[in-house]
């Protein structure tokens, strides 16, 4: 017998052991972050950036894979006794030394789990960790040139390729309402000063919007350069649509922080057949809000539909997403991501 | 059914009144919820599960009286604190809202032999629904008892002293057995339903594994201790079975309850249901570790008043209520552990028994009796 199998059969006879409970109900007690342990984190410092802003330390459990630059994780944790589910970009490297990660976040108004990090969170809690994905990284043969085009919060993602990679020759346009809104400000004036980055600086509050269409004059070179964008839907769509005019559609590559929704569903009868719950929804809110408003164990991430951390299946009716309006019926095997879907009809959920 | 209906002098509007009263108290209980509660149910379940480790830690020195004491003592509390504070509220869903799946109705299994699905059935729909309906709530009497005078008086019912005391000794099994409705699906017809066959399958798994783990498997770890061990296991799930009987009964049984036919529920507002909660149930009074070793069913008229409200809770809402029963003039019934199971067990003798007949009956009583 190998040893893998081994430890199977000794786990199954531990069971036996802690029945109706598991072997790691108990373990968890004492070891919450321990290698096999569902995936943890226990926050151990955080740091001010702006007067709403915080860099969030976090020491991973055993079971962390580690992340490339750039990418984001989903994070769970209480917020007044609720385990609330959100994404954010990882500004730590890659290679960090002492092997813990950070996320940056910005509180956003009325946002339950912004607010409560960036005011509220206690070193030493034990939060929820998923897995590091997202596809807004470097290629693995780092390009020549880069442009990094970030408004807001959007420099997050950017600070932890920054910080992770030494490129040649890299310009950031990034726009902030005011300087002392600057998250990453004073790192980012020091990379300026060890010439590792040239930095364009926009305070919107003074300077106005920045005009992609006028991106040349201060980014001369912007069209050979590869482009990560992060920021507002209306920066984005905007870059979006100036790089496809301009024929370099493929290096631009874009994060969106929050769905654009275009299309409301028609609503309906929402059941949740596993816990038999059934409720009225409208066509504008997202399915997974319905369930967490009743009561029904609702698995979520992003809240934007990136993360698919949220993907149910639809056992029956139709779906409408809500940033394409494109409809989705139900048939064997169709998982739908509740977070960006609105009932279009009446539907039932495995949930 | 009642012969003297209790709740007679309220009127429509009032107990329409009295329903609002009582959702004032439980949406204020609901938008408070928090961190405090969060944190409470965290640590109650941390100490269950550290109390139930050493404590079978301790019973593999078993063989050594010292620690049979004290091993069985820590674990029958242990398996009391499982089953009541724990187990039964987190399946009424009380914990939900904090969206944690390991702390779940939907995902929670608990140290007893019916499955959890199933009692969340019988029990959470049933039962709590029903509550005190004579021939839909199976909980009064568990279908083997008379509960009530009006019940017709069978020689049968001159035992039920004895089934009680057995209910008592083995109840998870009596629950168990109920929430299957052996009594009535063990008809021949009834017997080969794929239905319940899965269910009794279902059940049989769970029974499997439990005594597996208490009287297999943990008596084998203690070696040399396996006898005594053994028997402190079963001294646990008896010490257990007896306290969770007892301090269901005080729930329902004493005198004052009332009980309700079928016929009364029908069409039955909002309003009329909180009553009904009201007066079909009973409290226990007592100190903090008896309502938490109760898991706060000391608070039983609160508890049926709002199921799903978190335990740690009750004691507070149950200042309210009591107010709102002075308020309605109607009688809040409760009374020590021992008053409690002594007037619950007075009644099961009492109606082993066939009625007396009353000696002199009054006019008034005698109408009273002609409506019910």
């Amino acid at each position: 017998m190998t040893s893998a199998a081994l430890r199977s059969r000794a786990w199954k006879l531990l069971e036996l052991v802690t029945t109706p409970l598991l072997p790691s109900d108990y373990l968890d007690l004492v070891s919450p972050l321990r290698a096999g342990a569902d995936l943890r984190g226990r926050i151990e410092a955080v740091h001010p950036e702006t007067p709403d802003a915080a860099t969030i330390v976090i020491r991973p459990g055993r079971g962390w894979r580690g992340h490339r630059a750039g990418q984001y994780i989903r994070i769970g944790i209480d917020v007044d006794g609720v385990r609330l589910w959100r994404a954010y970009s990882v500004t730590s490297p890659a290679n960090r030394a002492d092997g813990r990660i950070t996320i940056t976040v910005k509180a956003i108004p009325d946002g339950k789990v912004s607010n409560h990090l960036v005011r509220d969170a206690k070193p030493g809690t034990v939060i929820q960790l998923d897995q590091a994905c997202g596809d807004f990284v470097l290629p693995e043969t780092k390009p020549a040139k880069v442009l990094y085009l970030t408004a807001g919060s959007g420099i997050t993602p950017a600070m932890g390729m920054l910080r992770d990679a030494e490129l040649d020759d890299v310009v950031m346009v990034h726009s902030a309402p005011r300087k002392e809104d600057v998250i990453f400000r004073n790192d980012l004036h020091d990379l300026v000063a060890d010439k590792k980055l040239r930095l364009v600086e926009l305070h919107t509050d003074t300077d106005g919007m920045l005009d992609v269409a006028r991106l040349h004059e201060l980014v001369p070179d912007w069209a050979e350069r590869e482009t990560w964008a992060c920021g507002p839907a209306g920066l984005l769509d905007a870059a979006e649509e100036h790089w496809t005019a301009h024929g370099l559609a493929d290096s631009l590559h874009t994060e969106r922080f929050r769905p654009s929704v275009v299309v409301a569903g028609d609503g309906g009868e929402v059941t949740f057949s596993t816990t038999g719950t059934t409720v009225e929804a409208d066509g504008a809110t997202p399915l997974l809000d319905v369930g967490e408003e009743a009561g029904v164990l609702m698995p979520s991430g992003c809240r934007m539909g990136i993360c698919f951390g949220c993907v149910t299946p639809l056992k029956a009716g139709a779906v409408r997403d809500l940033r394409t309006g494109e409809i989705t019926e139900a048939e064997p095997g169709v998982l739908i991501q509740t977070c960006v879907s609105a009932a279009a009809g009446p539907c039932d959920l495995e949930r | 059914m009642t012969a003297i209906d209790p709740t007679a002098h309220l009127t429509d509007e009032q107990i329409e009144e009295l329903g609002r009263e009582l959702d004032a108290i439980r949406d204020e209980v609901i938008a408070s919820r928090g961190e405090k509660d969060a944190a409470y149910i965290r640590k109650v379940i941390s100490v269950q599960r550290k109390l139930e480790l050493t404590s079978r830690g301790i019973l593999l020195f078993s063989i050594f009286p010292p620690a049979w004491l004290i091993g069985t003592a820590g674990l029958s509390v242990a398996k009391i604190l499982e089953n009541m504070e724990i187990g039964h509220n987190v399946l009424h869903g009380q914990w939900d809202w904090m969206r944690d799946p390991k702390i779940h109705s939907t995902t929670w299994e608990w140290d007893h032999v019916s499955p959890a699905d199933q009692w969340k059935h019988s029990h959470n729909e049933l039962h709590h629904t029903y509550t005190n309906v004579i021939g839909k709530d199976n909980d009064l009497g568990y279908g083997i008892m008379r509960v009530d005078e009006d019940q017709k008086w069978h020689p049968i019912h001159l035992g039920q002293p004895l089934w009680n005391f057995i209910n008592a000794c083995f109840f998870e099994y009596g629950i168990a057995a109920y929430d299957l409705e052996l009594g009535k699906n063990l008809h021949k017809r009834r017997r080969k339903n794929p239905e319940f066959r899965a269910r009794a399958k279902a059940v049989g798994r769970k029974i499997r594994k439990q005594v597996l783990k208490d009287y297999v498997i943990h008596p084998l770890l203690s070696g040399p201790s396996f006898l005594t061990t053994l028997a402190a296991t079963f001294t646990a799930n008896l010490v257990r079975n007896l306290w969770s009987h007892s301090v269901i009964m005080c729930g329902h049984f004493p005198e004052g309850v009332q009980v309700f036919e079928r016929r009364s529920i029908e069409g039955e507002t909002r309003g009329q249901w909180y009553l009904r909660q009201m007066m079909g149930s009973a409290n226990i009074s007592g100190s903090k570790l008896m309502h938490l070793m109760t898991g706060n069913l000391s608070h039983q008229i609160e508890h049926h008043l709002f199921p799903d409200l978190p335990s740690n809770r009750y004691a507070e809402v149950a200042v309210k209520v009591r107010a709102l029963f002075e308020k309605y003039e109607l009688e809040y019934v409760t009374g020590s552990l021992p008053k409690q199971v002594f007037s619950a067990w007075h009644k099961v003798f009492r109606l082993s028994l066939p009625n007396k007949k009353p000696k002199v009956q009054t006019p008034d009583r005698e109408k009273e009796l002609v409506a019910a």
